[in-house]
């Protein structure tokens, strides 16, 4: 088995009484999708913000890469190539679309402190930016203010500053949100060809997505991860159905 | 050319033919005005760094202001008495050298920045606001209590710093100075904002969370935006105390930065000409109303309501419309 890439090891974090995340540890190796699903306040969002640095664990560990990045701060883990994308899109909206991706293709070079040169006349970032938006269908779009976009449109954006980065494993919260049957097929298919680039945590809603594109799933409830395997081991885990699936699974 | 482009333009113009006029009819008193104008607006530009492209919403740019001040009344006044700044452990002399003098107050207040920015941009929102503004309080009344420059009343110098070459004392010449220095901020402004220095600026005011994600630390840019902002205002600082020939904790006070803070507003948050637009109309108006009321501030007041509630662009952005990209 290879050495998996993003690692978390008995990760606990409480907020007062509430244990949002209990003793977690999933993995994400290389080449898969590894989808995280669970009810609504299982801790899927608290369990992201602590692998990307928004959040400090009060015990567990973060790896990252073969190394512990458990205090190191957000930019720092990015430096590193670790991407995320936002729930609700997290885009400068006043900037255009073409200088989202710029902002991503900057974040990547690293060399922000240069102060006279033009950022659109950077042959390099430019052609990261491009490519990125090109790689979802954006390129047409790249001088329209980011406000001006549809909300799917957005979600699309969302992963293409994440793309610029160039990454070694995505962590992607519900990029699906909010996006129509037609939309949400579309990223599906996407996402299924992003793979082959980095590997994807998945955290998703969709289960039509997520049956679609996970190599694992992980089932989050109550902080706990109650269960990790197949799509079809997760679809017959009695403990599953009883707590989160139901019958219609 | 867009509207922005043709009003900029004109402002640019006025800047010019205004002095100009003033020189043919004889008007020294207008000179001075537009000079005031032109100090304020640079003093403005500089803030708009910190406020527009950065979002800090900082109520202590006096701070950065009275130190350029200071800095010009404090060197000023040695050269004056032949006495020497600092003899131990080597001597600093006092000078009467503009060059020498705008260095030291870039200088002066481009650090004082560093350390203000660094305690407070921990916060943010009101709390940022509230220690901006202690900042600015501290300095206050640090310069009231300290006798050996004035204190409450202030320092006088007798003659205008010179400048290599120029009659400083001529008011069309030192309007000069002051007009090239605020074309040179208007400049770096335009540079900045297509920079990628600014694109990541722009984002970390919109979005922090997203500058993170990508890897910058938007505390840190904003922090470069506030040295750089401070090192502005306290150049227009010195420029306005060599203005006067005269320095006191006035110019340190809350409500010189509440002043600053109104030019760039009523000119237009983060618009390249806003601080200019902002601080010749307040200039103006101050002239036009002064002379009607000693309460004419009132109308200044009934104005900033007006744009703060139905024109957020200030006025370029009733004229020139909305904010174009890049």
């Amino acid at each position: 088995m290879a050495e998996p890439v993003l690692a978390t090891h008995g990760l606990s974090k409480a907020f007062g009484a509430l244990q949002a995340s209990d003793g977690i540890s999933i993995d994400l190796r290389p080449g898969e999708i590894h989808a995280i699903i669970g009810p609504n306040g299982a801790g899927k969002s608290t369990l992201i913000a602590q692998i990307c640095g928004a959040l400090a664990p009060d015990a567990g560990r973060v790896e990252f890469l073969g190394r512990d990045v458990t205090r190191e701060s957000t930019e720092a883990r990015a430096a590193r190539g670790l991407a995320r994308t936002f729930q609700t899109s997290a885009l400068a909206m006043e900037d255009t679309v073409l200088q989202n991706a710029l902002l991503g293709a900057l974040g990547a070079s690293g060399r922000p402190w240069r102060f006279f040169a033009r950022a659109d006349r950077d042959a390099s970032l430019r052609a990261r930016a491009e490519a990125a938006l090109e790689a979802v269908g954006l390129a047409d779009l790249a001088e329209l203010r980011t406000a001006e976009l549809s909300h799917g449109q957005r979600r699309q954006l969302e992963v293409a500053v994440a793309l610029t980065l160039a990454p070694k494993a995505f962590v992607m919260d519900e990029p699906m949100a909010g996006l129509g049957q037609e939309g949400s097929k579309r990223l599906t298919g996407f996402l299924d060809g992003l793979r082959a680039q980095a590997p994807i945590l998945l955290v998703e809603h969709d289960m039509d997505a997520v049956f679609a594109l996970a190599d694992r799933i992980s089932v989050l409830v109550y902080g706990k991860v109650i269960a990790t395997g197949s799509v079809e081991e997760i679809r017959r885990d009695p403990q599953v159905r009883d707590a989160y699936l139901g019958e219609e699974a | 050319m867009s509207r922005e482009s043709w009003l900029n333009t004109a402002l640019l113009l006025a800047l010019v033919a205004v002095p100009g006029w003033a020189l043919w009819a004889d008007e020294p008193f207008t000179i001075t005005l537009a000079t005031r104008a032109v100090i304020f607006a640079l003093a403005a530009v500089g803030l708009n760094i910190a406020l527009g492209m950065g979002g800090l919403v900082s109520l202590g740019h006096a701070v950065f202001f009275g130190i350029g001040g200071y800095a010009m009344g404090i060197l000023a006044s040695h050269a004056q008495t032949y006495t020497a700044l600092m003899e131990w452990p080597f001597v600093i002399e006092g000078t009467k050298s503009m060059p020498v003098i705008w260095l030291v107050a870039v200088a002066a207040s481009s650090c004082a920045a560093l350390v203000i920015g660094l305690l407070s941009l921990r916060t943010s929102g009101v709390y940022f606001i509230m220690i901006t503004l202690a900042f600015g309080q501290m300095m206050y009344f640090f310069a009231i209590s300290w006798p050996a420059y004035g204190g409450e009343d202030g320092l006088s110098i007798y003659v205008r710093n010179g400048f290599p070459g120029l009659n400083t004392l001529v008011p069309i010449q030192f309007y000069g100075i002051c007009l090239v220095w605020l074309c040179i901020a208007l400049l770096l402004y335009a540079r900045l904002m297509r920079s990628p220095f600014g694109l990541a600026l722009n984002a970390a005011r919109q979005v922090p969370a997203r500058v993170r994600a990508v890897g910058l630390d938007p505390r840190r840019l904003q922090l470069v935006a506030l040295v750089i902002s401070g090192g502005i205002t306290g150049l227009a600082g010195a420029l306005f105390a060599d203005l006067n020939r005269f320095v006191s904790p006035s110019m340190l006070s809350w409500q010189m930065s509440g002043e600053i803070m109104v030019f760039v507003i009523i000119g237009g948050v983060a618009r390249l000409f806003g601080p200019v637009a902002g601080a010749g109309f307040y200039v103006l108006l101050e002239h036009l109303l002064g002379g009607v009321s000693e309460f004419w501030q009132i109308f200044l007041g009934l104005f900033l309501l007006a744009v703060v509630l139905f024109g957020k662009g200030g006025l370029v952005g009733m004229i020139a419309g909305r904010r174009g990209n890049g």
